[in-house]
């Protein structure tokens, strides 16, 4: 059995509302057995306890959806994207659904060291007209340093959210509610996260959904 | 009104793994609400990861939603914070697949695994919004039936239950729907269904049966009060298996035994005494190695599934358990597929076996000597040796396995210090084997389990040995099963005398159950939730006794409170079961000879002998 795998497949899926709910790790192994069912020619690794071949871009938090996923798997044999698009279209459950497939080089570099910034729908609840959330978001992205605190293993920590931030605005009403748009740096100088940005727009309580919509790679 | 998507986003994301409460799982069948004729739910009265482990639900779950005319959701018990928030919300308890509050389905079916599960079907009872005790339910719908192993003796919770269903629930549970389909479209009433359920073969239906006492607290007689209810109620067995469900559910969250099944075969042949499934599974039926190999084909294609276990009380004793490991090993290569069992025997037949479907991964091998001594061995009809284990042992070791997990019970009849000194020995004789091929890396895992005597079973007379004496043997455990490559784990005894008392339990211990849940039981099987001071308040404040219950020795005499369950093995077998277990004498296993234990009259066996 080849270490590799000698294909490689980068599939672009939506993790919509049902499976909003289901953590990381759940979702590596609904992946794998959506897989297994579609007959797909998964590459393992070798060793007693074989895994398959596989890498997704970047966690999503548990509550979110997203319409921009991306996984990386790697295949023994080769399958065109178009094959692949049909096999697993009766194989994935109800909130998968595949956005495309595109076939990559194998040895390029993992694809969560690639992710560098990532954009999210934010809907929040809010009472009144838009220019006070236009305004609060003028001020926010006026800012240099924005303190932000986080846990991280029990313990609390400082970090200065605002360079993380790389766009902010309002995006659109919808019904009573405004749906903000974010781009907020992802990788290891920092990810940003959407609740963080809401908090410090006041916002944390108005939050009523959370979409990703691109993984910038 | 199904619950909405909205008010579930309230509370989902303040709760520990809310994917347990979504459902939408691959296989998972959502049916036309209104067009079903009689809408069931399954309930576990345990968490999502344990109850989606249960073959049994499973097995239901796919027949009745074969039937056009059914429909069959499900439904667990959700963790107490779940609990806190929806009880906060004011969200009744609801079904994983179409969110309709349980009072809107026209049965409920629990399964009744385990005692110290009780409390929490009364738990989930109220969190739909029902009163618990069934002579409240005033109305027909919804019905609340119990089955499962726990029905064996379900005394303690006949308040709560409009009926049981005793025994395989393959068959009766079409029965018992088509007479609900029946009354409901007659429009009868609470009574007439009750008689009407009471007519089917293996339908127990308490409130037509009358218990009174002696002055001594023992049951004189449970007598039926109406003619539908027979006075001994048959279980149900189906003969030969029906074909194994394959359209298994594939949940998200990660569960305990996250795996695909195929039940191999029901029933076992060993005879152990303490052991209740050994006695309530009768007779053996066995699946073909060519129906097994289909269905873990099926199993593979429907679920995707990277591990497929083969269960039964004795995987390894199934005839063609051989060639179905061999041909499952050779067949799934690629992708791999991970096949195991459940119990192994003590036989160098079985290291060669889990060879074939461990391969090179070695995790660990699992053996259940269950005692220390050959003496207390001969008493629980353990037909092993010590010589048996450490040639076990030596042919794992010898094939490169470096851990070992044994399994002991203490509390086990007639049992004294010297037999759990021997527990001791024995793991060190173990130990010693396995130093000879790998030294300090060596590994022994003890699991030591409180043993507590069961209704159907040779030891359902004898007592539940006290908590002191309990404690006084774990003791000597502990010093005694420590470091260099020993390591031991336990379980508190205060938990096995509520397990004990409610486990041969009469009718009256629906009144602690009620008390109990009503001063905060529940999930009493988690040690972290588990609270002996409530159950105790709750036995004081009804005036009964756990240790009469837990302890007392039985005469043959005695009116036993399952007594008008019928199980099919006779109560002379049981009783010359325990007196020759008393003795020391062992009995054969019943493949090699027949030992009319009564279910070739009763049920139909078709076993050698």
């Amino acid at each position: 059995m080849s270490q590799t795998g000698r294909y490689r497949l980068r599939i672009t899926f939506a993790k919509e509302e049902a499976l909003k709910y289901i953590s990381h790790l759940d979702l590596a192994r609904t992946w794998e057995r959506a897989l297994r069912r579609a007959r797909v020619p998964l590459a393992y690794s070798g060793g007693f306890n074989p895994r398959p071949k596989m890498a997704f871009a970047a966690a999503l938090p548990v509550g979110y959806t997203s319409v921009a996923e991306m996984l990386d798997v790697f295949l023994e044999d080769r399958l065109t994207p178009a094959e692949m698009t049909r096999r697993l279209a009766d194989a994935l459950p109800a909130g998968l659904r595949v956005m495309a497939v595109a076939e990559v080089e194998p040895r390029l570099p993992a694809l969560q060291s690639q992710v560098r910034a990532a954009e999210y729908s934010v809907r929040v609840a809010w009472p009144g007209d838009g220019t006070e959330l236009e305004a609060r978001i003028a001020a926010l992205l006026a800012e240099t340093d924005l303190p932000c605190e986080r846990m991280r293993k029990g313990r609390r920590y400082t970090y200065n959210l605002r360079p993380l931030i790389e766009g902010l605005r309002v995006e659109a009403r919808e019904g009573a509610d405004y749906r903000l748009w974010m781009k907020l740096r992802y990788g290891s100088e920092g990810t940003g996260r959407p609740e963080d940005v809401l908090g410090a727009l006041g916002l944390a309580d108005a939050l009523v959904n959370i979409q990703r919509i691109a993984l910038c790679v | 009104m199904q619950i909405s998507e909205r008010l579930l986003d309230k509370i989902l994301p303040t709760v520990a793994t809310p994917a347990r409460y979504t459902g939408g799982e691959w296989n998972s069948v959502l049916k036309d609400w209104d067009s079903a004729q009689v809408k069931l739910v399954l309930a576990y009265p345990d968490v999502y990861q344990i109850g989606m482990s249960n073959l049994g639900l499973m097995i239901l779950y796919d027949i009745v939603n074969r039937q056009p005319e059914f429909l069959a959701e499900r439904v667990y018990a959700p963790w107490v914070d779940m609990e806190a928030a929806m009880r906060q919300a004011g969200i009744p308890l609801y079904s994983l697949e179409s969110r309709h509050p349980l009072g809107e389905f026209d049965v409920l079916g629990f399964s009744l695994p385990y005692e110290l599960n009780f409390s929490n079907v009364l738990n989930m009872l109220d969190l739909a919004g029902l009163p618990v005790l069934a002579e409240e339910r005033e109305e027909p719908w919804p019905l609340v039936i119990g089955g499962g192993v726990g029905a064996a003796n379900a005394e303690p919770m006949a308040d709560f239950f409009d009926a049981f269903a005793i025994g395989d629930g393959e068959e009766v549970i079409l029965e018992i729907l088509n007479t609900c389909a029946q009354a409901k479209r007659s429009g009868a009433g609470k009574e007439e269904l009750l008689r009407a359920l009471a007519r089917i073969p293996g339908v127990y239906v308490p409130r037509f049966y009358r218990v009174e006492y002696n002055a001594d607290g023992t049951v004189a007689a449970v007598t039926p009060t109406v003619s539908e209810a027979e006075p001994q109620v048959l279980r149900r067995i189906v003969s030969p298996l029906p074909p194994p469900p394959v359209d298994l559910i594939v949940p998200y969250v990660k569960l305990v035994h996250d795996r695909g099944v195929v039940e191999i075969a029901r029933g076992c042949t060993a005879g152990c005494r303490f052991c209740q499934a050994g006695m309530v599974y009768r007779p053996l039926r066995e699946r073909s190695l060519s129906e097994v190999l289909a269905a873990v084909e099926d199993i593979v294609q429907k679920t995707g599934y990277e591990e497929v276990a083969l269960v039964s009380l004795n995987s390894a004793s199934h005839p063609q358990i051989e060639q179905m490991v061999r041909e499952l090993t050779s067949r799934y290569q690629h992708p791999p597929l991970a096949i195991s069992l459940p119990s192994l025997r003590i036989d160098t037949f079985s290291v060669r076996l889990a060879e074939l479907f461990q391969g090179r991964r070695k995790t660990g091998l699992t053996f259940a000597p269950e005692a220390g001594s050959q003496r207390l061995r001969d008493v629980i009809n353990k037909r092993v040796t010590a010589d048996d284990l450490l040639t076990t042992a030596e042919t794992a070791y010898a094939a490169d396995w470096q851990r070992i997990k044994l399994y002991f019970m203490i509390g086990l009849p007639t049992e004294t210090l010297d037999d759990v000194a021997a527990i001791i020995e024995l793991v060190r004789e173990v130990r010693a084997v396995g130093r000879r091929y790998h030294g300090r890396r060596t590994q022994v895992n003890v699991s030591v389990a409180t043993f507590v005597p069961k209704a159907h079973t040779p030891f359902q007379w004898a007592s539940l040995v006290g908590e002191d004496d309990l404690r006084a043997r774990l003791d000597l455990l502990r010093r005694g099963i420590r470091k260099g490559g020993l390591r031991l784990s336990w379980h508190e005894p205060q938990a096995s005398v509520l397990e004990a008392a409610l486990a041969r339990g009469d009718r009256r211990l629906g009144r602690v159950v009620y008390r109990a849940w009503r001063l905060g039981a529940r999930f009493d099987a988690w040690p972290e939730h588990f609270d002996w001071a409530i159950w105790q308040r709750a036995f004081e404040a009804e005036g009964l006794d756990a240790d009469w219950y837990a302890r007392r020795e039985r005469t043959f005499a005695e009116v036993l409170p399952w007594e008008h369950i019928e199980n099919g093995v006779s109560k002379a077998f049981l009783w010359d079961e325990y007196q020759r277990a008393l003795r020391g004498d062992t009995t054969p296993d019943c493949r090699e000879m027949c030992l009319a234990c009564g279910v070739a009259e009763t049920l139909g066996c078709e076993g050698a002998g």
